[in-house]
């Protein structure tokens, strides 16, 4: 039997697997999807929010202000990508200050420190891509970004190493209460626990209501992105949010920390969690909004357009709370933004919860950090020696964009919940996310992953469970 | 240390190593990414190539063979997996290859790295992105280089050469292609393409369509795909859903670069490649460009003409044999959207051809070499379409008389 | 004159473009006409002797370089490119695809080597378009 079984590993439940392996418990980790990754956390803005505009006196405006605190250390200890690039809220006139006035004052309730509010003059200065039409700029000094994937994976590294055991494939059917916890079955296999987290992100609803909870209901929420070339990643290097309207923050110009420039998201309600489709539109409505506050954004440089979904909950609050049907089952709903930012605070919450259900004892053996792995061109000379003494595979680029040696995309596939699919290679070690988005790449990265899992070819999946890549063997079809 | 630098060992590498060499540069060497020489004629086993440069139709293996038999006959170094990682003003080229990270210091420089597919990312294609979505290229090296199929019902977007070679491949390897959509009301691709690709095995050519959505959220199920009208808006109605297991684009090619960048050579923004003058030499003292890198070409032959004059003044340079003199600017005129080089050399012993492109199709044409009123050249031409390059050349004797800005022109007959 | 006009006119009228085909000699692609005048076909468009001697096959006698791959084993690469030496019927393509699709030599492979000799008595021979060798095996 398990102490706690976590259903979903996206950032939220990674996160809180990791919290739980520094303690004497035993977890799984269960997941629909081949790999970690693969929901709302695959697909966002990729931003540490600064914390001032999530409402005070909610979950969120606590949470996110605790994991803003909780990143520098995170990142450091897991050595994964984080830059406190500071952020911008602009106003256009007289009705969007006033907003940025009532943004600071929330941001000082929730106690965020380096605010302040800058002319358009001194806003240009820190900004030069900002439009000439920017009366007044609010400017956030601990808003950061972040690589949602690599923390991902650097949060599920370190809980296996620390006795996490993740299930992939693994689909929740059907929740049971037994007297002393749950009974989950899924995917053919059945678990027990003493205690179950739900971290489903957009079907964190379907599972509560396996578990008998009626109440949640998630509407998703799309947001569609588009992704610049890094030839043209140095034109901000700041968040740059518009003011918010009822919609959200809107759309939003940032830096990625690979260089890339970030544009989006839109904000629409679907029916179905798995719309991730762009339209014609919503991509006309980021270039329009983007180019309002940043006019010289070059378009033309786009790689990539992309859509996520949110998991959003009426009254739009985190809804983290105890099961009614059964107390050792806890919830977390309507996880949408901050929820990146506030992921480590949220894992806090959690382990705070589970403590007061199970005792809890530190691992004297926790294995507090993680490397991550190392990337050919951003090591030193020496380094980049070292490494080719060791591991000649690193002499070997695979992706010329990014450039990704052999080597790199070995380990992300031998790791600890290493990569199956040529997506999880892309989102750990990046091949396929540069300009030429895997025309060159794919088919070696194809050939890597089929060696090194010892898969045949045709079997390796894109990124869901019905990705596959190639239709067989091209001999042989016509007899 | 070597006298002549090739960085890529495609056709474009190949031809300007072996001129380096002929012209006497002693020591020449061929940086190649890929396992083997050839570069992207490898995978493009159909044929067709060769008419200008041998008088025979060739396959692409068969053209890349006989200058790679050439290249084993010459003293040329050929470093195989090898990735060139930066390159400096001053001639330096770092690799990464075998032997670990080595700096080798260059007289000379020919940048010969090729170009890329545009993406479904850089033309905004809507909808999911599933698996099942490919550049032709890319589904090409599978096919004929790695031995599988990508899939069993196939639309191809874009009517580029590469989409039309590939939607008769599929087709002979047992796929149905549905239909190849394309936006604008001519192919870009040649018409014999049209011709032995797609009429001979009955597929559809859709000129004026657009995809206006991919369906399938792991593979690939299905496009919409639309009439558009001049201003390319939808045409109502005329919307339809195709249903597939694949989608291949052949949305157009990219000169492929961003090593040129790091050297700091200046690009133009029509061809995307670098500036060069006659000689094929780039804003960079003793860098050199040609092939697929330089501008996109449509013919091979071409690549390989080009690539023997930047192999033969790379060697000149290297031997501080490389005529100087006054450089005059080349500008793309009527009807024309780039020409190349960008700069004539008015001492330039060999003479220049001057390529170009036309901006749309034209019948019974006439493509003029203008400085300022006076027509200095001028070039009939039955059809020019914008697919084709145009070529037209001047000898040293017409190069010497040049003084100032020269313009190149196409009149004719518009026809779409 | 009247008569004489009229039967040009006549004659003009009589003469049908049966089809209009693109010539895939060279990478012209020239359109050729192939005209029905009264009882026998005329051939128009062609700018060379190539072209003429294209379209002229292309009616009685359409054929196809086709070129392919054939799996090789132990080799370099998993396939070697082939063609067809000479112009195949159109109507045999897809018999000689299956043919092809069953194949399979050994490496090494030489570029000019014939790997399938006159195909169905048609005199086509299947060759290699490029070389071949074995694999090596690292230790």
């Amino acid at each position: 039997m398990y102490d706690v079984i976590i259903v979903g590993a996206g950032v939220i439940g990674t996160a809180v697997a990791r919290e739980l392996s520094k303690y004497q418990s035993k977890t799984a980790l269960l997941e629909k999807n081949p790999e970690v990754c693969q929901g709302t956390t695959k697909a966002n803005s990729a931003i540490v929010h600064g914390g001032y505009d999530a409402l005070h006196g909610t979950l969120k405006g606590r949470l996110n202000r605790r994991g803003v605190e909780l990143y520098p250390g995170l990142s450091k200890a897991l050595n994964f990508p984080y830059q406190q690039c500071g952020s911008m809220v602009l106003a256009f006139n007289d009705e969007d200050e006033k907003k940025l006035e009532a943004l600071m004052e929330n941001g000082r309730k929730n106690g965020v420190e380096g605010m302040e509010i800058l002319s358009g003059e001194d806003a240009r200065k820190k900004e030069p891509a900002l439009s000439k039409e920017i009366t007044k700029a609010l400017y956030a000094k601990n808003a950061g970004i972040t690589c949602p994937f690599n923390m991902t994976y650097a949060l599920l590294e370190n809980a296996m190493e620390n006795g996490v055991e993740l299930f992939v494939n693994t689909e929740v059917d059907d929740i049971e209460h037994l007297t002393d916890g749950v009974r989950v079955k899924a995917t053919k296999r059945v678990f027990e626990g003493k205690m179950l987290i739900n971290c489903a992100g957009v079907y964190s609803d379907k599972i509560a209501r396996m578990a008998g909870d009626e109440d949640y209901t998630i509407t998703p929420n799309r947001g569609e992105y588009r992704i610049l070339d890094r030839k043209v990643g140095d034109l901000v290097s700041h968040v740059i949010f518009q003011t918010p309207t009822p919609d959200g923050k809107g759309v939003l110009v940032a830096p990625t920390v690979h260089g890339n420039i970030i544009v989006g998201p839109t904000s629409e309600s679907v029916d179905n969690p798995e719309d991730t489709r762009t339209t014609k539109e919503g991509i006309r409505k980021v270039d329009r909004s983007a180019t309002k506050g940043v006019p010289g954004l070059p378009i033309k440089e786009s790689i990539r357009i992309f859509s996520g979904i949110r998991a959003s909950v009426e009254g739009s609050d985190f809804m983290i709370e105890p099961s009614k049907a059964n107390k050792k089952i806890f919830h977390l709903v309507g996880i949408d933004s901050p929820g990146l930012a506030s992921a480590p605070a949220i894992a806090e919450e959690v382990r705070k919860w589970v403590e007061e259900t199970i005792p809890l004892k530190k691992k004297e053996s926790f294995i507090e950090e993680r490397r991550a792995i190392p990337h050919f061109e951003e090591l030193t000379n020496k380094e980049k020696e070292e490494i080719l003494k060791k591991n000649p595979h690193y002499k070997k680029i695979i992706c010329r964009c990014e450039m990704i040696t052999e080597g790199e995309i070995i380990e992300a596939i031998h790791r600890p919940g290493g990569a199956t699919t040529l997506d999880g290679i892309k989102r750990r070690v990046r091949p396929g996310s540069g300009r030429c988005q895997g025309g060159f790449c794919g088919p070696r990265v194809l050939e890597i992953l089929a060696r090194e899992l010892k898969l045949p070819m045709e079997e390796i999946l894109k990124d869901g469970p019905h990705s596959k890549l190639l239709a067989g063997k091209l001999k042989g079809a016509l007899q | 240390m070597a006298d002549v630098i090739v960085i890529g060992g495609g056709p474009a590498g190949l031809g300007a190593a072996l001129e380096a060499k002929k012209t006497g540069a002693e020591s020449v060497v061929i940086l190649e990414r890929d396992r083997e020489l050839g570069g992207i004629l490898n995978q493009c086993i159909h044929n067709g190539f060769g008419l200008h440069e041998f008088q025979e139709e060739l396959t692409g293996p068969e053209y890349a063979q006989r200058f790679i038999n050439q290249v084993k006959d010459e003293e040329i170094d050929v470093y195989l997996n090898t990735m060139v990682l930066d390159l400096t003003e001053d001639r330096k080229v770092t690799v990464l290859g075998d032997e670990g990270v080595q700096v080798i210091q260059g007289k000379s420089v020919v940048l010969a790295m090729g170009c890329r597919e545009r993406t479904a990312g850089a033309i905004d294609l809507q909808g999911y992105r599933p698996a099942g979505v490919y550049n032709a290229g890319m589904a090409q090296r599978i096919l004929n280089m790695e031995g599988y199929q990508v899939g069993r019902e196939v639309v191809i977007y874009g009517s580029g050469d590469i989409g039309l070679i590939m939607a008769r491949r599929m087709t002979l390897e047992g796929a149905k292609v549905k239909a190849v959509v394309e936006v604008m009301p001519h192919s870009s691709g040649l018409y014999r393409n049209i011709a032995q690709c797609l009429e001979d095995y009955d597929i559809p050519l859709l000129l004026r369509h657009q995809i206006q959505k991919v369906y399938g959220k792991d593979r690939i199920e299905g496009v919409t795909i639309s009439q558009i009208d001049d201003q390319w808006r939808t045409v109502e109605g005329t919307e339809k859903i195709i249903s597939c297991d694949t989608l291949l684009l052949s949305v157009g090619l990219i000169p492929e670069n961003e090593l040129s960048e790091k050297g700091n050579v200046p690009l133009d923004s029509g061809t995307k490649g670098a500036i060069v003058n006659s000689t094929m030499e780039t804003g960079i003292p003793g860098i050199f460009s040609c092939g697929n890198v330089l501008h996109v070409h449509d013919i091979v032959d071409f690549v390989t003409k080009e690539s023997r004059i930047a192999g033969r003044n790379a060697a000149r340079f290297a031997r501080n044999e490389l005529p100087r003199g006054e450089e005059i600017p080349t500008r793309p005129g009527k009807g024309v959207t780039y020409t190349l080089p960008q700069k004539l050399m008015l001492e330039d012993p060999d003479g220049v051809t001057l390529f170009l492109r036309s901006d749309v199709i034209y019948k019974k044409a006439r493509v003029k070499v203008k400085e300022g009123d006076r027509l200095v050249k001028e070039k009939r031409e039955r059809l020019i379409v914008p697919s084709e390059m145009v070529q037209i050349t001047l000898d040293p004797e017409e190069l010497r008389e040049l003084n100032g800005e020269i313009i190149v022109e196409i009149v004719g007959e518009k026809n779409d | 004159m009247e008569k004489l006009s009229l039967r040009l006119w006549v004659r003009k009228m009589t003469r049908v473009v049966e089809k209009e085909i693109t010539c895939i000699a060279c990478p012209m692609g020239c359109k050729l006409e192939i005209i029905r005048d009264e009882d026998k076909y005329v051939i128009e468009g062609y700018k060379c002797k190539k072209g003429l001697e294209y379209g002229e096959q292309e009616l009685k006698d359409p054929r196809r370089i086709i070129t392919t791959t054939v799996t090789v084993k132990g080799g370099f690469l998993p396939l070697v490119p082939v063609k067809t030496d000479k112009p195949l019927p159109k109507g045999l393509i897809f018999d000689l695809m299956k043919v092809i699709d069953g194949m399979s030599i050994e490496a090494p492979v030489e570029m000019g080597q014939i790997l399938l000799e006159n195909f169905q008595e048609t005199g086509v021979n299947i060759v290699a378009t490029r070389d071949l060798p074995e694999k090596i095996l690292k230790k």
